[in-house]
């Protein structure tokens, strides 16, 4: 392959608009959502591990920063989630105008906002 | 064109690696069949988890001792950590530059997946199959 010099990403050329930063936070979270799958391995190793290491895993788990972790792990999720079945929407050639694709978008935000805080109400109020 | 009788190399190197060989639909409709699978397995995942974050020992290891439930958590982790490479691999393949640079990360993100699916469906069976722990 021949070096090319033309630009191979829109970073740099257009201005930062509405779906277009959605759909960069659908690769970022993509992306966060793999970085952090070693910590869901974890959690089965630990289990799998016995009680001791399940009670250390727990104990990190519990702690407030494993609940940012947790909170982060699941907005990612349900973003992810959300902004997804929106694609898949486009797959089928659905909401491809710029007027629909802006208000799904918008409705994909909020979805994924209140399933993270629902996800979040309903692990803290499970606590035994 | 330079192929000519006495010429080792056959025409057909020029075309392969070009184009779809037919399997030019693959990754993108693997993608989406695994993000499919996807959204059951992760709404099931996430309500499962809101319960099993303040857990016991042994209520948690009891939960994936249930053969559905040790069977959906090996699908879930199998099915995303395929999912998770198909997407790096397009980020990947969107963002690095140089060719050797590209394989490399790729062979790393394949080895490293795998691995982890390996491990985890390990996990799960060792729970599911190691009776009362």
């Amino acid at each position: 392959m021949r070096p090319t010099h033309r630009p191979l990403s829109p970073f740099w050329i257009y201005r930062l608009g509405w779906t277009m930063s959605l759909s960069g936070t659908h690769r970022i979270t993509g992306m966060l959502l793999s970085i952090g799958s070693p910590l869901f391995v974890l959690w089965l190793l630990a289990i799998a591990g016995g009680e001791r290491s399940y009670a250390s895993y727990a104990s990190v788990l519990t702690s407030p920063f494993g609940w940012v972790v947790y909170a982060g792990f699941i907005f990612c999720i349900a973003y992810h989630l959300c902004n997804g079945m929106r694609h898949m929407g486009w797959d089928f050639g659905k909401g491809i105008d710029v007027t629909t694709a802006k208000r799904t978008g918008a409705l994909v935000v909020v979805s994924a906002l209140l399933l993270t805080g629902l996800v979040l109400v309903a692990t803290y109020g499970r606590a035994a | 064109m330079s192929a000519t009788e006495d010429d080792l190399r056959h025409p057909i190197k020029t075309a392969r690696g070009l184009g779809s060989a037919k399997s030019g639909l693959h990754h993108w409709w693997i993608q989406r069949v695994t993000a499919v699978a996807l959204i059951p397995l992760s709404v099931w995942f996430v309500w499962q988890a809101t319960s099993l974050f303040h857990a016991d020992y042994e209520t948690v290891h009891a939960f994936l001792a249930q053969i559905w439930n040790a069977a959906l958590m090996a699908t879930f982790v199998v099915v995303l950590l395929y999912h998770s490479y198909l997407g790096l691999q397009v980020v990947v393949e969107d963002y690095v530059g140089s060719e050797f640079k590209k394989l490399a990360t790729l062979i790393t993100l394949q080895f490293v997946h795998v691995l982890l699916a390996v491990v985890a469906v390990l996990a799960v069976l060792k729970i599911a199959l190691g009776g009362s722990a």
